[in-house]
C-alpha cells in the first residue's frame, strides 16, 4: 500500500493513573492531550480539531477546549458510550478528508473508581424522558444482569460454557502480567474465574472488567503531517459505526453492532479477518468477546466460546493476539468506557511498541472495535481497521 | 393494587400519549400497540410505527402468555431478584422481572410464563410476569 489514507494517527498515550482522588477530571482530559501531543511530536497550538463525549466535563467540547485555550475549525462532541473515540477516529479522518482540520485532538477521562462508583451492579437511574424509561426502569436492570442474560441465552442456543468465557479472562490476565500499570496484574486461571461470586448469574466478578480513573488521547493527522513527523504512519484503512437498535421487540439479542460495522469496515479496506495479525475488541464482560469476534467474521456466529477457549486469544501462541495491554478485564477501563484504550494498543501493536512479551511479530494491520452504552437497551458500535504504512 | 392513576409518576407524566396505557395496566390490563397501516405489533409502545412509521396506531390487550427467552438473577447486597426477557404470545421480546419464583425455583430458557402485574415506587402498576405451569396458548380474539 502507498501513502493513500485519508488519515493517520500521529499520538496515542494511555494515561498511568488507574486511580486518581487528587486530580480533577478536565486535568486528566488535558494531561491526556498533552501526552497524545508529546507523543506525536506536536503541540497545543497545531490543534484545529477537537473531539469528545459525555464525559468532558459539561459533556460538550466547549469547556475543554476553553481549558486547553485551543483555537479550532473543527469540533465535534459525537456520544456514542464508550466506542466514541473509535467512532472520533472515524469522524475525523472525514472532517481531515473534508479539508475541516489537519491536526485533531480525542481526549476521553473520568473518574468512577475514586467516586466510588460500583459501575456493573448499581441498579441504573433513567431519566424519565428516554423512551424506554417507563419500561425498563420498573426492572432494576444493571449493566451485569443484561449482560449475564446475553451469555444465558448464547449458552441455551450455541452449547457455549462459563469455562470457555473464562478463557477471555485468563488471556487478558496472561497480558496484564506484563502491564506495570495495568490495574489487575495476576494471572487468572479459569477456576479463578469460575470460583468467583457470582454477580449476575451465569456471570461471576472474573467475567467482569475494572473499574479505574483515567484517561486517554489520540491525535489524527493529514497525511502530509504524518509523513513530516518522526513517528511511525499508523493510517485510518477502515472505518463504520452504528446504532443497534431494539428493532421494536423483535431483536436477536445475540447481535451486536459489530455485524453491521465489522462488514463494512473490512468492505472499505478491501480487507478479511483473515488479514487481521492484531485485535482490540471491546471487553466489558466475557461474553461480549465472544458475541464480537462472532460478529465481525473470525469465527461462524455461535462459536464464540469455543474461539476464546483454551488460549486463543493469547499473543504468541493464541489464533488471534486481542488486547495485549490487558484490556478493559484487567487493565485499564477509564470512565467506564474502553474505546480509547483498544485503538492506542492497536497503535502500539502497529508501531511495534507493544510489550515485548506480548508484541505481535510483522503487525501491519490491527483492528480496534467495540460497544458504546449497553446491549439490549439500544447500543452504538464502532469499527476502525489501521495500518502501518512504511 | 391501587387503582388510581398515577399522575405523579414522572415515567407516566413524561409521556402524555401513553396514559392509556397506564390506565390499563392499573386495570390489570396490558395493553399492546398495533398499527392500522401494516399492522405490525411493537414494543415499547411509541407515538409512531417504528416498521411503516404510520401515526395510526389502536391498542389491544395481550393475552397475558409469554415464554422465558432469557434470565439472570441479579445478586445484589440488598438481596437478588430474577431479570428477564420474556417474548409475548404476540412477539415482541419484553424486558421484566419474573416474580415469586422462590429461591429454589430452577428456571430454564423456554419456560411458559403468564402475565401479572407490580406497583412502581413512582406508582404505576408496571407488567411482570410469573412460571405457568400451562403451556396452551391463548384462543385468538373473536
Amino acid at each position: 500500500m502507498g501513502f493513500h489514507h485519508p488519515a493517520f494517527i500521529a499520538g496515542a498515550y494511555e494515561h498511568p493513573t488507574r486511580y486518581a482522588p487528587d486530580k480533577s477530571i478536565a486535568q486528566l482530559h488535558a494531561e491526556s492531550a498533552r501526552g497524545a501531543l508529546a507523543d506525536a511530536g506536536l503541540g497545543f497550538d497545531d490543534v484545529d480539531g477537537y473531539f469528545c463525549a459525555a464525559d468532558a466535563p459539561g459533556g460538550i467540547p466547549a469547556l475543554m477546549a476553553d481549558y486547553m485555550n485551543l483555537r479550532l475549525s473543527c469540533i465535534n462532541g459525537t456520544e456514542s458510550g464508550g466506542c466514541s473515540y473509535i467512532a472520533h477516529v472515524g469522524h475525523a479522518a472525514d472532517a481531515i478528508a473534508q479539508g475541516r482540520c489537519s491536526v485533531a485532538l480525542v481526549t476521553l477521562a473520568g473518574k468512577p473508581r475514586s467516586s466510588g462508583q460500583a459501575t456493573g451492579t448499581e441498579i441504573r437511574q433513567i431519566p424519565a424522558e428516554r423512551p424506554a424509561a417507563p419500561f425498563e426502569q420498573p426492572y432494576s436492570w444493571t449493566v451485569a444482569g443484561m449482560y449475564g442474560m446475553l451469555a444465558r441465552r448464547h449458552m441455551h442456543e450455541y452449547g457455549t460454557t462459563m469455562e470457555q468465557l473464562a478463557w477471555v479472562k485468563v488471556a487478558a490476565s496472561h497480558h496484564a502480567q506484563h502491564n506495570p500499570q495495568a490495574q489487575l496484574r495476576k494471572v487468572f486461571t479459569t477456576a479463578d474465574v469460575l470460583k468467583s461470586p457470582l454477580v449476575a448469574d451465569p456471570l461471576r466478578r472474573g467475567d467482569c472488567c475494572v473499574i479505574t480513573d483515567g484517561g486517554g488521547a489520540l491525535v489524527i493527522v493529514r497525511p502530509e503531517i504524518a509523513r513530516s513527523l518522526k513517528r511511525p504512519h499508523i493510517g485510518l484503512r477502515g472505518f463504520s459505526e452504528t446504532i443497534r437498535t431494539n428493532e421494536a421487540g423483535r431483536l436477536d439479542l445475540l447481535q451486536t453492532g459489530a455485524a453491521v460495522t465489522g462488514p463494512r469496515a473490512f468492505e472499505q479496506a478491501g480487507l478479511a479477518p483473515l488479514d487481521v495479525k492484531y485485535a482490540s475488541v471491546y471487553d466489558n464482560f466475557t461474553i461480549m468477546v465472544a458475541l464480537q469476534l462472532e460478529d465481525l467474521g473470525f469465527c461462524a456466529k455461535g462459536e464464540g466460546g469455543r474461539f476464546v477457549a483454551d488460549g486463543n486469544l493469547i499473543s504468541g501462541s493464541g489464533r488471534l493476539p486481542w488486547n495485549t495491554d490487558g484490556g478493559g478485564m484487567c487493565n485499564n477501563h477509564p470512565q467506564n468506557r474502553g474505546g480509547i484504550t483498544k485503538v492506542i494498543e492497536a497503535v502500539r501493536q502497529l508501531r511495534g511498541e507493544a510489550h515485548p512479551a506480548v508484541q505481535v511479530r510483522g503487525c501491519d494491520i490491527a483492528l480496534a472495535s467495540g460497544p458504546g452504552l449497553v446491549m439490549g437497551a439500544g447500543h452504538a458500535y464502532a469499527t476502525v481497521l489501521l495500518e502501518r504504512v512504511q | 393494587m391501587n387503582p388510581e392513576m398515577p399522575d405523579r409518576d414522572p415515567y407516566v407524566a413524561a409521556f402524555p400519549e401513553l396514559r392509556p396505557f397506564w390506565e390499563a395496566t392499573a386495570r390489570g390490563v396490558l395493553l399492546l400497540p398495533r398499527c392500522r397501516a401494516c399492522g405490525e405489533t411493537h414494543w415499547h409502545p411509541r407515538a409512531q410505527c417504528p416498521f411503516c412509521r404510520s401515526t395510526e396506531l389502536e391498542w389491544f390487550a395481550a393475552c397475558g402468555r409469554a415464554t422465558l427467552h432469557t434470565y439472570t438473577v441479579v445478586h445484589r447486597p440488598d438481596g437478588s431478584y430474577v431479570l428477564a426477557y420474556a417474548k409475548l404470545q404476540e412477539g415482541p421480546l419484553v424486558m421484566t422481572n419474573i416474580v415469586d419464583a422462590g429461591a429454589d425455583a430452577v428456571l430454564q430458557v423456554g419456560m411458559p410464563l403468564q402475565l401479572a402485574f407490580r406497583a412502581t415506587r413512582e406508582g404505576r402498576m408496571a407488567p411482570v410476569f410469573r412460571l405457568s405451569s400451562r403451556r396452551q396458548e391463548c384462543t385468538p380474539p373473536a
